[in-house]
């Protein structure tokens, strides 16, 4: 986390309160705050979302362009996911190339939507090895009030499921796009990923902006719709148990249905 | 590259013998001293001491402001007064080509024009020895987001509560297809033949941004800037509703 100074009385209550099985905001312990997602809101890009949990705010853009495959993987479309923690967002974000919290986010995240296989990257290939669709998704943090990890997956996901790109042909050696023909970017999965947060010894879910500051350790789990992991980050400094990792699991299992529900119907 | 200029000079040479200004319907049929829809709202985020969100036909663009608060950078520190900085940044996704993340040249001009725009509207010998950030972030541009950016920034700085003489309002006239046009679109700008974004404490009659680029008589130059003025004021009084609507009157 980018680190702001937590008075130590404001830890103790934050701590003491979990302890007894309450949080700050009324919540219980595995209780979400409430989640609210818009996609299409920006034209200009191919897929879009707004989304919020909580007062956290994120922006997420999809923009596909053509481009060359990775010479080690010529049959298969590109993803580039990344993100900016702006200076708007929270008075300790400062401009300037990314810090490692941004990266840290923008890589897991990349990490859940691939390896959850949300975009069928095969099928972005248009001439095998030489083009292919590159999809540069794009996370713009406004408002920062806690849990960056789910709320990003949960933008990604929406804003990439509402994306499409221009329909293409190959006449020869060339590629004709049809701008005209706008096909829905093909989705494969759609896993989501929840956050925990280890406060005073107790799991709870969807940390805010106060517990996020205070927390011990932070276990972030990207799932599919099975149930299956995708992907997985522990965060904080403090060790986690076998225990705590396997119940944490279990957690997020019962919280990713949850917020599935938050997903528009396409 | 010659045929786009032979069938541009055609173009205006058949345009300019015919037209009258302003009497001609504007690509997305506005009249030429016609605002696109415009939207502001005040107070959108919930850690900045002020915000706004603020839409001009398809722009829409973020604006938040922290401060008064201590300034870090002893070299920019004044000690009888504030300082102002602002950072305007396009989104990747806000234009119809990827843009790279971080600043450019356009970003950089523009943050700086934005901060001189705003800074004689603020009392900033209220606070010594502080700064006051400002932020805007364009999500979605379709021209004119500089001017766009500082009406927003302006809205979002009375938000945040921070005393000001008036709240600068920005807006462009300029000429496209041969007409004297207020608040040009994204097209108009690009096809046109001038473009004059100004920024104004409509209070006043104060202007504190002027740019312009392209090709005006001096004649055509009054009719734009008078139409620029004209535009300051109508987006002047969304402004203050989008602050009433906030906190009432």
């Amino acid at each position: 986390m980018v680190q702001s100074i937590v008075p130590q009385i404001i830890k103790e209550s934050v701590v003491n309160l979990i302890q007894k099985g309450e949080r700050a905001d009324g919540r219980a312990l595995d209780q979400y705050r409430e989640i609210s997602l818009e996609t299409g809101i920006i034209k200009k890009a191919e897929g879009s979302a707004r989304v919020k949990i909580g007062k956290t705010q994120i922006v997420v853009g999809a923009k596909p362009q053509i481009g060359e495959p990775f010479p080690d993987t010529p049959n298969v479309g590109v993803l580039i996911t990344n993100s900016e923690l702006l200076p708007m967002a929270a008075p300790n974000f400062e401009a300037g190339p990314p810090n490692e919290t941004s990266v840290e986010l923008a890589r897991v995240t990349d990490r859940c939507i691939r390896e959850g296989e949300v975009l069928d990257l095969e099928k972005l290939v248009i001439i095998p090895g030489k083009k292919v669709w590159m999809i540069f998704l794009d996370l713009h943090i406004v408002d920062y009030d806690g849990n960056l990890m789910d709320a990003a997956v949960l933008g990604s996901l929406a804003a990439l499921s509402n994306t499409k790109i221009p329909s293409t042909t190959i006449e020869g050696d060339e590629v004709v796009i049809d701008y005209e023909k706008m096909v829905p970017i093909p989705i494969k999965e759609q896993p989501l990923m929840c956050t925990l947060a280890k406060i005073g010894g107790e799991l709870v879910a969807d940390p805010s902006l106060e517990e996020d500051d205070v927390l011990d350790a932070r276990i972030s789990i990207g799932l599919r719709v099975d149930g299956s992991i995708c992907a997985m980050q522990k965060g904080g400094s403090v060790p986690l148990t076998r225990e705590e990792i396997l119940k944490s699991i279990e957690i997020a299992q019962e919280k990713t249905k949850e917020l599935r529900k938050s997903i528009p119907k396409e | 590259m010659i045929i786009i200029l032979t069938s541009k000079l055609i173009g205006n040479s058949n345009k300019g013998s015919l037209i009258t200004s302003g009497t001609k319907k504007r690509p997305d049929d506005r009249a030429f001293d016609e605002m696109r829809p415009l939207k502001i709202e005040a107070g959108v985020l919930e850690r900045a001491d002020g915000s706004a969100y603020l839409e001009i036909g398809d722009n829409k663009v973020l604006a938040a402001v922290y401060g008064p608060r201590e300034l870090h950078v002893r070299r920019l520190l004044k000690p009888n007064m504030a300082i102002l900085r602002c950072r305007y940044n396009m989104a990747p996704f806000s234009v119809e080509d990827r843009k790279r993340p971080g600043p450019d040249r356009r970003s950089v001009e523009i943050s700086k024009i934005t901060t001189e725009a705003l800074n004689p509207s603020v009392f900033l010998e209220k606070f010594p020895r502080s700064t006051i950030d400002i932020f805007i972030e364009v999500l979605q541009a379709e021209g004119g987001t500089r001017c766009a950016g500082i009406s927003a920034a302006s809205v979002a700085l009375a938000d945040a509560g921070i005393p000001m003489r008036d709240m600068v309002a920005a807006c462009a006239a300029g000429k496209s297809d041969g007409q004297v046009i207020m608040d040009l679109s994204e097209w108009e700008d690009k096809e046109g033949e001038a473009d004059l974004p100004i920024a104004m404490m409509p209070r006043t009659g104060d202007i504190t941004l002027l740019q312009m680029d392209g090709h005006l008589t001096s004649d055509e130059f009054q009719q734009a800037l008078d139409l620029a003025i004209k535009g300051c004021q109508i987006i002047s009084e969304e402004q203050k509703n989008a602050i009433k609507n906030r906190y009432g009157d």
